[in-house]
């Protein structure tokens, strides 16, 4: 009996002891860069051009590039995300084959290596459409990868808008759209958004689909059909060919902060989700 | 004196193997209260939702026979339930508002069927509140959430966006089941009011109810509708054993 | 109070689609017939456009590499350990071991790891410091695979250099950043399945007289079984195609390591290392490995999905 209250201990204090070690992990990773990084942080590094390869200057035209990419992507995914989702939820039979086959796809793409995603972008949008390495190639290319998070989000959320308002809508003389635009969309809205924040952090993060469809070029982007380099892009070339570790502690605290941000404003967006929240 | 507004032939509902109803026969006066009372599962909510097709939204179901609304077929493959819908309101178990604010909810309905003058929405809004009793309470927070209401708030609420569509008939399924006692009597009471208007079919588990507020009431059984009478007739002389047995709380 | 007379709706009667083709107007047009179907037309296309893209994908990385594995026979692509585009040998023997490698060492740690915080935050945690650390797993969730190649670079890797020796790039390196990225993925599904397991398991188990531990290990685990290995196949997946990261702190050598700090290089360090600059049969080559990736990726999704079809049978 004492033997296994001894062991009980044992393992209970190696259990807390990994939690730690989890919270410890993010804290040093978050803690160090920042610290290196926060001293790099001025307003000449945000909102100057880079020069000589990104070894002087700012980081500026790889804000707007991540900008440019991200909202792009955002335009392209969101409405068929967000259409796929009320397809799945309001129109098809859930046992149907189509039904099933978009579940399937939805997943399959969630599982792809971005840098899977790369190739295909690659070759399709920047070889067979002959966009060339440009914003609107990156974008597509993105936009794929984000719609199964945009898709599954606004799933989740649209079921859990309460089956009573589609009747009561409905037994209002509502046609299905109607009850679907004006009711069923804005009461799932918080989680919808919710999932086209976490699109936003995974598009500022992504680098290796974005190398091989963006282009990796420093210039600032004037049209979509420009090649562009985000600011992901940007720290991989900084740190990896050793042009200025300064600049990619500055642009790894950069990303940071946004995630936590984008983090911060996901949580608060799947807060507002619950019944209780809403409308307060 | 009365006069005939929705008249059932032979409905019969099926759920997927499960028949719902078989065959249900019923008068249903315009301007009267009509109540449908019988146990748990009987086929009263089932019929009610025949009367406005909202059964239709459970896959698997089937409907036959006919229902005449005004001498019109309403199992028509040529009718738009739209249409349908517009005309018959339906008051749930639950009250359910959108999440939006007192005002809008009303509005709703006028503006998906094409009111969109902002002076005449707001006279349909308030004569609506109005005409539910529930005016006096909200008209100083018209745009305040809905969901702030208290629960019998809400239930008149639901009232005042069904009758700003202006259907000719009123459906309502167990509308004070999730009531306290003092809501309850205040919506008994516009229930009387609206029946001037309106006509009003009414599912209730509530005998003492059903006997308080209608003019008609029809007792469900195992999807039979056992006995059709007034309401008077039907608690004082009930005709069939088995009404008698229900109505003396001798099972159910 | 009149029957609302003034702003009359309707005209009072039923109408029917044969007499009244379109509704009065309304918003979008009041949905008529006609736009309710073109709605939903686009609906469906757009939930379309997710089955399109993967048959995009398959087709065009298959069509790209599979006629050089042909070519140079699939045995030799995927065995040879030579992988020498000037010479034309491509063989991706070695980055396939080099993946496989990879993915072992970082499972090796991350798994009892992230189990265990898992059960910790299920189990044992205060609900607050439960909650607290599922935030802070989703943070770390959040984190970009470049700021982990980053964070390894400039960390990790000299810290090998120094105390362990080698230049630092190595297997090690890698594992350990690797882990670190695919925690979030084992602990957060880890501890959902954990938590699905009904209380009455748990509560059966103590009042047998087990002890807390006892449970968990002989009712909680075992119950949450089939969610925790699809954790752990997901974390499986996420390391196998992660690429940033890995190209930053492996090394790239295009040799089998011999040992936890020799160098290292995966398939997906492989093709973005020289897509920049490959052409014809290099490029290929590299779409080749890619579509082995893919065929790695989806059969691991496979069987997640089947696992879980089980498990959901099971639970029925």
């Amino acid at each position: 009996m004492l033997n296994s209250n001894i062991q009980d201990r044992v393992i209970r204090g190696l259990m807390w002891l990994s939690g730690l070690l989890v919270v410890a992990i993010l804290f040093i990773i978050i803690a160090y860069i920042s610290l290196k990084g926060i001293s790099a942080i001025n307003l000449d590094f945000i909102f100057d051009l880079p020069h000589r390869a990104g070894k002087e200057g700012g980081i500026f035209s790889t804000i707007i590039s991540t900008i440019y990419l991200t909202l792009a992507s955002l335009i392209i995914a969101v409405p068929l995300g967000v259409g796929s989702a009320i397809h799945l939820e309001e129109y098809a039979r859930r046992d149907s084959f189509f039904a099933r086959l978009v579940n399937l796809a939805a997943e399959t793409l969630a599982g792809i290596p971005s840098i899977v995603f790369g190739l295909f972008g690659f070759v399709f949008f920047v070889i067979y459409l002959n966009l060339g390495w440009s914003v609107l190639s990156g974008s597509l290319t993105m936009a794929i990868m984000i719609l199964p998070t945009i898709t599954r989000t606004s799933q989740e959320a649209i079921l859990s808008v309460p089956a009573e308002y589609r009747e009561n809508s409905l037994a209002l003389g509502a046609s299905k759209w109607q009850t679907i635009s004006k009711v069923v969309l804005p009461s799932a809205l918080p989680g919808i958004i919710t999932g086209v924040i976490l699109s936003i952090g995974r598009a500022i993060g992504e680098t290796a689909a974005l190398i091989l469809t963006a282009g990796s070029s420093l210039g600032m982007p004037a049209g979509l059909l420009d090649p562009a380099r985000t600011m992901s892009v940007h720290l991989y070339i900084l740190a990896m060919e050793g042009i200025s570790m300064e600049r990619a502690f500055g642009t790894a605290f950069l990303i940071i902060v946004l995630i936590v941000i984008i983090n911060y404003l996901a949580n608060l967006s799947l807060r507002r989700m619950s019944p209780a929240g809403r409308l307060q | 004196m009365d006069n005939l507004k929705l008249k059932s032939e032979s409905i019969k509902v099926y759920y997927k193997d499960f028949q719902a109803l078989h065959g249900v026969y019923m008068n249903i006066q315009a301007n009267r209260v009509t109540a449908l009372i019988g146990p748990s599962g009987c086929g009263k909510s089932t019929f009610l939702r025949t009367i406005n097709r909202l059964n239709e939204l459970i896959a698997g179901t089937r409907t036959e026979g006919q229902i005449y609304l005004d001498d019109k077929p309403i199992y028509d493959k040529d009718l738009d339930v739209v249409e349908l819908r517009k005309e018959i309101g339906m008051v749930f178990q639950k009250p359910s508002v959108f999440p939006m604010s007192i005002y809008e909810n009303v509005a709703y309905g006028p503006r998906i069927h094409g009111i969109k003058k902002r002076s005449q929405l707001s006279e349909i809004v308030e004569k609506s509140l109005k005409a539910a009793n529930l005016w006096n309470e909200v008209n100083d927070r018209l745009n305040s959430p809905a969901a702030r209401l208290s629960g019998g708030q809400q239930q008149r609420l639901v009232i005042a966006r069904v009758l700003a569509v202006e259907p000719q008939v009123i459906l309502m399924d167990e509308p004070a089941s999730a009531l306290d006692p003092i809501s309850t009597s205040r919506l008994e009471e516009l229930i009387s009011e609206l029946k001037k208007h309106y006509t009003i079919v009414i599912v209730t588990h509530n005998m003492q109810q059903a006997a308080r507020i209608s003019d008609y009431t029809g007792f469900f059984l195992n999807g039979d509708l056992v006995e059709f009478n007034r309401t008077d007739e039907l608690f004082v002389n009930p005709r069939d054993k088995r009404t008698e047995d229900y109505i003396t709380g001798r099972f159910g | 109070m009149d029957k609302y007379a003034g702003n009359s709706l309707t005209a009072g009667a039923l109408r029917y689609r044969s007499e009244s083709p379109k509704k009065a107007g309304g918003w979008l047009g009041s949905g008529s017939r006609q736009m309710e179907t073109g709605i939903e037309f686009l609906l469906k296309l757009s939930a379309f456009i997710g089955i399109l893209a993967i048959i995009l994908i398959s087709l065009f990385i298959f069509a790209q590499g599979v006629p050089l594995i042909f070519k140079i026979g699939w045995l030799d692509f995927i065995f040879s350990l030579k992988w020498s585009p000037s010479q034309g040998s491509y063989g991706i023997g070695a980055m396939l071991v080099g993946t496989l490698v990879l993915t072992i060492s970082s499972l090796a740690w991350a798994v009892p790891l992230g189990i265990s915080t898992a059960v910790f935050m299920a189990e044992i945690a205060p609900a607050r410091i439960g909650s607290i650390l599922g935030r802070m797993i989703e943070l770390l969730a959040g984190i970009p695979s470049v700021v982990f190649g980053f964070f390894g670079l400039i960390i990790v890797v000299p810290f090998i250099r120094n105390y362990l020796g080698g230049n630092g790039m190595s297997v090690l390196a890698g594992a350990i950043i690797l882990g670190i990225m695919i925690l979030p993925t084992i602990i957060s599904i880890s501890r959902d399945s954990i938590l699905a397991v009904p209380k009455e398991y748990k509560e059966g188990s103590l009042a047998l007289g087990a002890t807390h531990m006892q449970s968990i290990k002989g009712v909680i685990l075992p119950a949450a079984k089939s969610g925790i290995i699809t954790a752990v196949i997901l974390g499986m997946g996420r390391a196998i195609g992660e690429t940033m990261a890995v190209v930053m702190v492996t090394g790239n050598s295009t040799m089998i390591p011999g040992s936890m700090l020799d160098p290292l290089r995966t398939m997906t360090s492989n093709i973005v290392l020289e897509m920049g600059y490959a052409a014809g049969d290099h490029q290929a080559a590299l779409f080749a490995t890619g579509a082995v990736l893919f065929v790695f990726i989806v059969i691991l999704n496979l069987v997640v999905s089947l696992s879980i079809k089980e498990g959901k049978n099971y639970a029925e």
